[in-house]
């Protein structure tokens, strides 16, 4: 996927939960993310925000940490 | 197998809880205090002769057969028109009335033309019958007098005669056969709602006449049948059974097209099916139809249709026809070795909406059990996908809250985005019939779909909104109800999540929020937001439908969402007459999620990261599934055009031409090693396949569908399968093929698994569905026989949530090169890809796609009615023809996309949910401008077609 829509997604997710207070907004992305992005998506996703984390929203940089990491095969 | 004859009770049940006793020729009889006399004997047993009454319609009195003598009455009243009272003495044969009835059917006899033996509707005729039941033995009044019969009557020209009207399709009307006992027009005004055909004339004169003398073809005429099914003579006649003859056995069935799921007798004569008729018992649609399920199934033998497996090497070959053996290990090795070659996660598949639960099961389990991912999705993901987040996180549950019944009880009925007439039309038709008893409708929608204004229906507000700002117009909604105090507080309070709404409370309360805030940009005027969101929150038992226009957004999950907020915060939860129900676009969109094609969730939507929930399937399957989400369709594309996702099972479905941004779907396709479409035609899709998979027709296979209320009915076999096997029987043989070590001999077996695994699921069994008919699920020890209603004394997650929706504009936006927007959507007569309905005679109604467009736009582009158009967005471009008309609002362009030609997705982009990634098909941003025919793409699309079609002759 390129990396463009990659962001755009996450952002968009961002969007819908930028209401909540910070903390909640951040776990509710995070979770999002970990529930429907597959391991492909989130490797992409963990290389995007290591490399050029600026495209991401502010509350989608702090969701990094907290997304489900890829298990080892 | 016999042929059901279902009781004709002569007129309709009545509701009365009350019950008033009678006798009738000294029996007697209990029955619902407002029951006519006619069917009071009727229900002793008691047939009563008669013509111009049946019980789908109400009773008009007009025959005269039916006469009775009632104790202490004077004259001989009519059975039908007459209501029973108590201690009523009732006589159905004296001598009086023998001779009566017999004169009056001599009159009849006299003007009909005996030609019974070679008549379509011998042996199924209630003249034939009646003259019998009677005891017709001569009519003395011969044939010369003035009469409807012949063309020429005592040598001149008969002004009475008219000729035949062939022009629909599907039946004829042979005005010489008629009776003028006016069922049918009852039946097309009652049943059906449409008020297409009228009595001309008066007394001897009369005449059944469509529109203002029209033909069939040209009038008002829907073509759903009900007219037909009500004709007792021949006069309106199937013409499948004009060429067949009359059936001798039925079998009950379900439509295989619309979320509307309607129960059918598939009446036939040996494996020959001579004609659909609605069944009465069929809880879904109570004995009607539309003109798809009752007529449109002839695709079934079109001459495209595939019935031996093919294969090829790459996709610039022709296909070779081969054996089944050779097909599945050809697939089987392919997905293997891509599997060796680039890892488990490389292969999935696409489960489908128009296929079986039971298919749709296996599929997922192949997948899952035998591939090692949880690669599935389906193509829910581009119609209901948000319905599913939506409501799973309001109420705890993706389904509909009620039964189809339910909207006769409903007092407000709020549209959103959905077109029932075209897309649902027998749900259409239910509520047409109680907006003509008097419940006020709201529609939601950029275009002024036929509810807005149709014979003796209008809406109170119709909101016609810009594309793209459902969320704001649903807000806008909530800040009405909170801030003038309309909300149901006791409701909330007692089920739902008192805080959470008080957040939401304060959230709508932003004058931000309000209707004349919104108002530039919605394009909807505030005081008719104002007056409709009071009609909703005030008006009674408010019912809120919504289809496609609400899921196919950016936003499509944040408007469901919003749309669970109103009717919570309005107490419409939880009753017969009230609820948020998803209008599903195929058969079984609702069953095919509920069964686990979601690559997130097993079957019942529970998520695969849940061990508990996987530990059951492990156990059933004897596997280790994988806990971690798969892929979604786009997804795969994306994946498959980076090269880590190379193989892909399709059932069912045309990805090609049902999702968006055709460039980048092909792209995908092109990219993968190993495409198997499984399907009855060479589709779209299958232009980049390797391996074609004949599939069999819903009359070919048993199973169960889940259409949009939940309700489970049985599909049955009719016939034995063309291309040899049964869907869900080719799956099974490609899983074998790989390995796996399924025996199912039965889809029962299947079912039997799904209820063993699914709570929601846990006492459903073909026994009990053949007992009860159909069920609506949860079906289980709690409720037993199903649940018509969801969330009566508590929602599914406990607590009703509200959650805060913010409007957020799509990024696809109207501007200087692209200043119009798209909309799309269907037609009745067509069937979502048309790859079905494209292959019948439904074509007559709708041979090719059109744009829909205001005539300010139409003008200021120097369009004209029938002129060619391109069509361009920043994806791509096409070419059709222009409609003008006033149901857009300047700015708006609306077409549907039935027709592969037209390609409407090429134009599509792929912007979609944020939460599930479902396209958004009804916002695009295009031009529109004169063109001189199809574009260059359209030419090169097809002669791709054509070549990637080819089949190599048998040697
Ligand atoms: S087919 Fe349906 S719409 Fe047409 S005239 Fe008959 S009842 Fe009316
Ligand atoms: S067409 Fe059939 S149903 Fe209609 S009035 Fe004539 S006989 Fe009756
Ligand atoms: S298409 Fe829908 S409304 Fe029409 S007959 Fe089939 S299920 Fe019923
Ligand atoms: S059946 Fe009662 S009057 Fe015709």
């Amino acid at each position: 996927m390129s990396p463009d829509k990659l962001a755009y997604m996450a952002n968009q997710i961002a969007t819908f939960f930028r209401h909540a207070p910070r903390e909640e907004a951040v776990s509710s992305i995070a979770e999002h993310i970990s529930n429907f992005w597959e391991p492909r998506m989130r490797s992409q996703f963990f290389d995007l925000l290591a490399r050029e984390k600026e495209r991401f929203d502010p509350l989608v940089q702090d969701a990094g940490q907290q997304v489900r990491p890829i298990a080892e095969a | 197998m016999s042929l059901i004859k279902e009781t004709d009770y002569g007129t309709p049940a009545s509701r009365s809880q009350e019950t008033v006793t009678l006798t009738v020729d000294g029996f007697d009889v209990t029955v619902p205090a407002g029951t006519s006399v006619m069917r009071a004997s009727m229900e002793a047993g008691i047939q009563i002769p008669k013509l111009c009454a049946t019980d789908m319609v109400d009773a008009f009195g007009s025959c005269r057969l039916c006469l009775v003598e009632i104790e202490g009455r004077r004259g001989t009243p009519a059975s039908c028109t007459t209501p029973v009272e108590e201690g009523m003495v009732v006589r159905t044969q004296t001598g009086r009335l023998k001779d009566l009835r017999r004169g009056v059917m001599e009159l009849y006899i006299s003007d009909h033309p005996l030609d019974c033996l070679t008549c379509a509707a011998n042996g199924d005729c209630e003249l034939q019958d009646m003259a019998g039941a009677v005891g017709l033995r001569d009519v003395r009044y011969g044939y010369e007098g003035a009469g409807h019969v012949t063309a020429r009557q005592n040598g001149e020209d008969n002004p009475r005669y008219m000729p035949k009207d062939e022009t629909n399709p599907y039946f004829t009307y042979d005005p010489s056969k008629c009776i003028v006992c006016s069922r049918c027009v009852r039946a097309c005004e009652e049943v059906q709602g449409t008020f297409a055909l009228t009595i001309e004339g008066r007394g001897f004169d009369s005449r059944v006449s469509p529109g203002m003398s029209e033909t069939f073809l040209a009038s008002e005429c829907v073509s759903c049948g009900a007219c037909v099914q009500a004709c007792p003579t021949a006069t309106l006649q199937e013409k499948s059974v004009i060429e067949i003859g009359q059936p001798e056995h039925s079998v009950v069935t379900t439509c295989a097209y619309c979320g509307v799921g309607c129960s059918f007798k598939a009446e036939m004569r040996g494996d020959e099916l001579v004609r659909m008729v609605p069944y009465k018992d069929g809880k879904a649609n109570a004995g009607h139809s539309c003109v798809k399920g009752r007529f449109a199934y002839g695709y079934a033998n079109h001459r495209d249709r595939i019935l031996n497996p093919m294969i090829r090497e790459t996709i610039d070959q022709p296909w070779r026809e081969v054996s089944w053996d050779e097909a599945l290990g050809f697939a089987a090795s392919r997905l293997r070795g891509i599997q060796e070659a680039h890892g488990k996660e490389a292969i999935g598949v696409i489960t489908s909406s128009r296929c079986t639960n039971e298919e749709t099961y296996l599929v997922q389990k192949l997948t899952r059990a035998v591939f090692g991912n949880n690669n599935t999705d389906t193509c829910a993901r581009v119609c209901h996908s948000p319905t599913g987040y939506g409501l799973g996180q309001t109420f705890g549950t993706s389904a509909g809250t009620q039964d189809f019944e339910s909207v006769e009880q409903a007092d407000v009925v709020v549209v959103i985005g959905a077109n029932p007439t075209d897309g649902h039309p027998v749900f259409g038709s239910r509520l047409k019939k109680r907006l003509r008893q008097g419940a006020r409708l709201i529609v939601i929608d950029p275009r002024r779909i036929d509810l807005v204004k149709s014979p003796h229906i209008a809406a109170a507000h119709h909101l016609a909104l810009r594309p793209g700002t459902n969320v704001a117009v649903v807000t806008a909604l909530a800040h009405v109800i909170v801030t003038e105090g309309l909300h149901d507080e006791t409701f909330i309070r007692e089920r739902c999540d008192w805080e959470e709404f008080q957040d939401y409370a304060e959230f709508v309360a932003d004058p931000a929020h309000s209707p004349e805030a919104v108002e530039a940009l919605t394009g909807v005027p505030a005081a008719e937001m104002r007056a409709a969101a009071r009609l909703y929150a005030q008006g009674g038992n408010g019912a809120i439908y919504y289809g496609l226009g609400v899921t196919e957004h950016s936003q499509g999950s944040t408007t469901v969402i919003g749309i669970a907020n109103l009717a919570m915060m309005t107490g419409n939860i939880g009753r017969p007459g009230v609820g948020v129900n998803p209008l599903r676009g195929q058969n079984n969109v609702q069953g095919s999620c509920d069964m686990g094609s979601f690559p997130h969730e097993l079957p019942g939507y529970r998520h695969v990261k849940n061990a508990d929930v996987r530990a059951i399937y492990e156990a059933a399957w004897g596997v280790d599934i994988s806990p971690e989400p798969g892929l979604r369709i786009p997804n795969m594309l994306d994946a498959a055009v980076d090269g880590s996702f190379r193989g892909l099972y399709v059932q069912g479905e045309d990805i090609l031409q049902s999702d968006p941004d055709t460039k980048h779907v092909s792209a995908g396709l092109a990219a993968m090693d190993c495409v198997i479409v499984h399907d009855l035609f060479l589709n779209e899709t299958a232009n980049y396949a390797h391996v074609f998979l004949p599939g069999s027709t819903f009359l070919e296979k048993d199973g169960t569908f889940t259409n949009a209320e939940r309700r489970i009915n049985r599909v049955r076999k009719v016939m034995a399968p063309r291309n040899g096997y049964a869907d869900w029987e080719v799956t099974q043989l490609l899983a074998n093929a790989m390995g796996a070590n399924w025996n199912y001999t039965h889809p029962r077996e299947i079912m039997a698994e799904i209820a063993a695994t699914t709570p929601s699921f846990a006492n459903v069994t073909y026994k009990l569905l053949e007992e009860m008919g159909s069920v609506q699920w949860p079906c289980n020890d709690a409720s037993p026989e199903g649940a018509p209603v969801m969330h009566v004394d508590r929602f599914v997650r406990g607590r009703g949530r509200f959650i805060r929706t913010d409007y957020v504009a799509t990024d696809e936006r109207a501007g200087p090169r692209f200043p119009l927007l798209l909309t799309t959507g269907r037609i009745l007569s067509q069937y979502n890809v048309g790859a079905q309905t494209r292959r019948t005679d439904n074509v007559v109604w709708h041979s090719e796609d059109v744009l829909e467009i205001n005539a300010h736009d139409a003008e200021l582009r120097g369009v004209k009615e029938g002129d060619w158009v391109k069509l361009a967005s920043r994806s791509g471009e096409t070419s059709l023809r222009a409609q003008i008309t006033d149901r857009v609002s300047p700015g708006v362009v609306y077409t549907t996309f039935h027709h592969p030609g037209t390609q409407a997705n090429v134009i599509t982009t792929d912007y979609s949910d944020w939460a599930t990634n479902c396209p958004e098909y009804k916002v695009t941003a295009v031009q529109v401008s004169r063109s001189n025919g199809p574009t260059d793409w359209q030419e090169e699309y097809e002669r791709l077609s054509a070549r990637s079609r080819r089949i190599e002759a048998a040697e």
